[in-house]
């Protein structure tokens, strides 16, 4: 009995201490923000990517004197990457916390579960990165400032039949993913209109390391390049198991690419691929250099896309508050609604009536360890 | 006639909580409160699997999934032609039709899969029984994913919300009374026995393969009518929602609640849900945390938080020594 | 045919490496009969210290060479080791034998956390686990002692609950974010007909196949290893017999953690990208190999690692690659309804 008595109330000790260190306080003087993302899990690159992207905007903001006088203050959750997880933290952003507009998630799916959420309460909610069209349809509230699969689907298709003049192409992509899938999709679809065929269509999950199989089945049919719409941690093993088994195509893909990491990974073996982003980390222009210098002297390395849509989703959504002059959420949205040529880190963004961004695309080529810009594709 | 009006009062008393409740306690703790309902469903079933039958499976997340996607897709596909069929019904009764008929589907798909795994369980034991249920929770999952028109790796969008409080927990005590019954009727004894020792139990007589494959199907249904009242609430389904580690948080629930005892598994799932909202404050070290407690639980109170307790004092003394005879 | 042959190779350097981490599994469970499902974690933690062994200022200095990549090797099994062996300190044998200082361990990782949560400097964090490590001490001297454990579902899940806790505490203290790990070998690609061969991947099929070979040594030809296999069939007989029991314990675990060790080092050479999850879907996949070679069968380890290995590249080669996943489970399933105890394993006698 002494036993029992003691371990129930030393548990009970302990799971109140844990519950009550670090309560959330609010004060009038600051404008509370919920960003949720996948901080821990297999796709937390991504999310704390975005994270350390948004944290510079706010800082930023914050140390321009605010918005409407007050102090931006981001309340951050993290969802592990599950899609469950999203809806509740999502749930309690709004309810418990009281924020008055969302940033999140990275993955479609994340984002698909929690944006009804979001619409029933009636709070605007903005995704950096989520490129399923179906995310933004969930509502009015609901927003993105990147691309969506169609658009980056056929920019790499175009660009492969137009530009490369290739017309027979094989197809590498990330069955776990909905971006990756979605692209690759949209890609067949574009690339075989424009006359091209499709030699061959294998998948891997994220997260897996040996691709050497798909890669040996896709060598036998010859491809003039291998389209593989995943993301930077696969991709850079993809190109060296690629070119150890011989193949001599280059590789294309989509923004999910962009990240100082994947050269670093891939090295020599992604000489001469392409893919599609929002902006080059070259490019001269002061807004740019000026996100990069400052993101590289904060975290130390170099930011990638995620990062930029991250700072421009914060970014748009400031925009909106000085705009709306207010956090009441059906001016904010109204106020959102209205961005037009919005000039952020990963272009020009204007959000049109379905509430997508509508922005151009540039390929970039890897040239001698370093992007290099080739052309832009206006949508 | 009693029962009846009983069960008459439980659905006032639920209907009245669903009526007000999300006003009293806010819509983060009823959505909460909704997940715990589904958890428990969850965890008492694979109780009567774990707890009652003494078989070992970590592939609950696959029926669980099963019965999600089905119901999600009958409604999806088949909604509008049953909203044509009750079309004299007033809105909500229609709305109940059609959760009914997506979690009877649910329930009815889920089963037949349980049936598929309990069957190689006849003749596989422990460990590797245990391994072959995570392999079909897994090849379940696998194959969502390739499944184009339920979404595939997109997931599924666009689902009817049809379940609340007062749906989850009317099933909640569907599930409780008919796995309670089951296991203290003088049939279900027969699963406890397998339990305690299969081969006294087949000299006495109890058909052990039967009641085994008896006790996946039965689980693996109310799983699915879990499933089902989940995709109803969250509008969306993905696989990413029912890997393995979907199945290893049942089996916590349960052995963290008391393992073979309902009020366990009830107590078990609540617990699990609700400290891990309570631990959200931690941020970075919550799950960190959790994985501590959950260790430090084992180490010191294996026989999990609830031990020995029962709410029915004297008649689950009586099951064990039934047995004994 | 050469795509053929291609594959088959591609298969084998798979199949070494789900092996590798399937050699680990099938120790412990041999003798312990527990599935230790933070084995995948070690081999996740192995592949971590080896990253920071070869970026410490002795790693950088000797480089890609030979030396270099036995420090790397040596360095990261001996820390694998120590792990096992806290792992099974603390987490499985109270319960089992008498072991003090268990509350103090992990109330002072609490401590820490809460000490890096409130404070964020190493001081913090010192303090903390100081105030942990006493307060468990205070809880256990007035009473609170771990209950006698003999429930497989209950060691299961603290298995569960360790595998958590090494992959939620990687995260933080490594980062979530994935690295890259050096090349501590050179590589070169061999082609022999059309078919790419290439070192690194013949050095695992080599150090698994060496390894198998070795450890079957040591279970069956040495002293230690007898008294593992005592163990093996009954502790309680074995305790009486004069075995100590714990130390035999203790042993397969450090063994064990660093197989996982050398496996996590070897395999990602092959796939040079780390991450605090790394260990999960190869370890599930080693695991399964294990089961279908018979769990607790070091051979039977070796070739249903092969297997898996190669059926799933082949179901990728000449079938539906999204079903990749799922390949491994579909053998599983259909070799354990044939023969219920795995490839090698021993039906074992049921006893009244």
């Amino acid at each position: 009995m002494k036993h029992r008595t003691w371990s129930h109330a030393s548990f009970l000790v302990l799971t109140a201490a844990l519950a009550a260190c670090a309560g959330g306080d609010q004060s009038a003087d600051e404008i509370l923000i919920g960003e949720y993302g996948s901080l821990t899990g297999t796709t937390a690159t991504f999310g704390i990517s975005t994270k350390n992207g948004i944290e510079m905007a706010t800082e930023a903001i914050n140390a321009a004197g605010g918005l409407l006088g007050k102090q931006v203050r981001i309340i951050v959750e993290d969802d592990q990457g599950r899609p469950e997880e999203a809806q509740t933290v999502v749930s309690k952003l709004i309810n418990s916390d009281r924020v008055v507009a969302l940033l999140g998630e990275v993955a479609s799916s994340n984002s698909l579960a929690a944006a009804p959420v979001a619409q029933q309460n009636r709070i605007p909610m903005i995704s950096p990165s989520s490129t399923n069209p179906a995310v933004t349809e969930v509502g009015d509230f609901i927003f993105r400032v990147c691309f969506i699969d169609p658009f980056q689907g056929f920019v790499m298709a175009k660009f492969a039949a137009n530009t490369l003049q290739f017309t027979n192409v094989a197809i590498l992509r990330d069955i776990k993913s909905d971006y990756s899938v979605g692209l690759a999709d949209v890609f067949i679809q574009n690339f075989t209109t424009l006359g091209g065929t499709i030699a061959s269509d294998e998948s891997y999950s994220g997260g897996d390391t040996d691709f050497s199989a798909q890669l040996t089945a896709l060598k036998a049919t010859n491809p003039q390049a291998i389209f593989v719409p995943g993301y930077y941690t696969e991709v850079g093993l993809i190109a060296r198991q690629a070119k150890a088994l011989g193949i001599q195509a280059p590789l294309l893909g989509g923004d999910g690419w962009d990240s100082p990491d994947l050269i670093e990974i891939g090295g020599e073996a992604l000489e001469g691929s392409y893919f599609s982003n929002h902006y080059s980390v070259d490019d001269p222009s002061p807004a740019i250099q000026k996100f990069v210098t400052d993101y590289r002297a904060k975290y130390g390395e170099t930011p990638d896309a995620l990062a930029g849509l991250g700072y421009d989703a914060a970014m748009v959504l400031f925009d909106a508050i000085k705009r709306a002059g207010t956090t009441e959420p059906q001016a904010l949205r109204d106020a959102i609604a209205a961005t037009r040529n919005f000039a952020g880190v990963t272009g020009t963004t204007t959000l049109d009536e379905h509430r997508n961004a509508v922005k151009p695309a540039v390929v970039l080529q890897i040239k001698d360890a370093k992007l290099a810009y080739v052309e832009t594709i206006t949508p | 006639m009693k029962r009846w009006l009983l069960w008459l009062g439980v659905l006032l008393v639920l209907a009245g909580l669903e009526a007000s409740l999300r006003g009293l306690i806010g819509p983060y703790a009823y959505q909460i409160t909704v997940l715990v309902g589904v958890n428990i469903i969850l965890a008492v079933s694979l109780n009567l699997i774990n707890g009652f039958t003494g078989q070992f499976s970590i592939g609950h997340a696959g029926f669980y999934a099963v019965g999600a996607y089905t119901s999600a897709a009958l409604v999806k596909f088949g909604g509008p032609a049953i909203r044509g069929l009750v079309g004299f019904l007033p809105a909500i009764g229609q709305d109940a039709v059609l959760l009914l008929a997506g979690l009877a589907a649910a329930a009815i798909v889920a089963g037949i899969a349980g049936l598929a795994v309990g069957i190689p369980s006849l003749r596989l034991r422990g460990d590797y029984l245990a391994i072959v249920t995570l392999g079909f929770g897994e090849i379940i999952r696998v194959v969502i994913l390739n499944v184009d028109s339920i979404g595939g790796a997109r997931g599924f969008s666009g689902i009817e919300q049809l379940s609340n409080f007062f749906w989850v927990y009317f099933f909640v005590l569907v599930t409780i009374v008919v796995i309670h019954n089951i296991v203290h009727s003088s049939y279900g004894r027969a699963f406890v026995s397998i339990r305690d020792d299969e081969i006294a139990a087949e000299a006495m007589g109890v058909d052990t393969t039967r009641f085994k494959v008896l006790s996946f199907v039965i689980s693996s249904m109310f799983a699915g009518i879990a499933g089902g009242l989940f995709g109803h609430f969250t509008m969306y389904l993905h696989p990413n929602s029912f890997t393995f580690v979907a199945s290893f948080n049942v089996i916590i629930m349960i052995v963290i609640g008391g393992l073979g005892s309902i009020e366990g598994a009830v107590v078990g799932a609540t617990v699990f849900t609700v400290a891990l909202e309570l631990l959200r404050k931690l941020g970075p070290f919550r799950l960190v945390s959790f994985a501590v407690l959950l260790v430090l639980i084992m180490i010191y109170r294996p026989q999990g938080l609830l031990g020995s307790w029962t709410l029915f004092k004297g008649r689950r003394k009586a099951a064990p020594k039934a047995m004994v005879v | 045919m050469e795509t053929f042959l291609q594959q088959l190779v591609n298969g084998i350097s798979q199949g070494s490496a789900y092996a590798l981490i399937a050699l680990g599994y099938t120790m412990v469970y041999g003798v312990l009969r527990l599935i230790n499902f933070a084995h995948s974690d070690v081999y996740m933690f192995g592949a971590f210290m080896g990253y920071y062994i070869a970026n410490s200022t002795l790693g950088l200095a000797l480089g890609p060479s030979i030396p270099g990549a036995i420090l790397v090797m040596v360095g990261s099994m001996a820390l694998c080791a120590c792990l096992g062996i806290l792992i099974e300190r603390f987490a499985y044998r109270p319960g089992r034998s008498p072991s003090p200082f268990t509350l103090s361990f992990w109330f002072g990782i609490l401590g820490a956390g809460f000490g890096q949560l409130l404070g964020g400097t190493l001081v913090s964090v010192a303090l903390g686990a100081l105030a942990g490590a006493v307060l468990g001490f205070v809880l256990e001297k007035v009473g609170l002692k771990p209950k006698p454990q003999s429930s497989h579902l209950k060691l299961l899940i603290i298995a569960i609950g360790v595998s958590f806790f090494l992959e939620n505490g990687g995260q933080q203290v490594f980062g979530a974010d994935p690295k890259f790990f050096p090349q501590i070998i050179p590589n070169r690609s061999i082609d022999v007909g059309g078919v790419s061969l290439d070192t690194q991947k013949l050095t695992v099929l080599g150090v698994a196949l060496l390894l198998m070979i070795l450890l079957n040594v040591v279970v069956h030809y040495t002293k230690t290893g007898k008294a593992m296999r005592a163990v093996s069939f009954n502790l309680d007989t074995a305790k009486l017999m004069g075995i100590n029991t714990d130390r035999i314990i203790a042993f397969t675990f450090a063994l064990g953690s660093a197989l996982a060790g050398a496996g996590g080092i070897l395999v990602t050479l092959m796939y040079p990208r780390i991450d605090p999850l790394m260990g999960i879907m190869p370890g599930l996949k080693a695991f399964v190999a294990a089961v279908l070679g018979g769990i607790g069968n070091i051979t039977g380890a070796m070739i249903g690692g092969l297997i898996i290995g190669l059926a799933e590249v082949m179901a990728v080669g000449y079938g539906q690659s999204t079903y990749r996943d799922a390949i491994a489970f579909v053998i599983l399933v259909l070799i354990l309804l044939l023969k219920p105890t795995g490839i090698m394993g021993k039906g074992m006698v049921e006893k009244v």
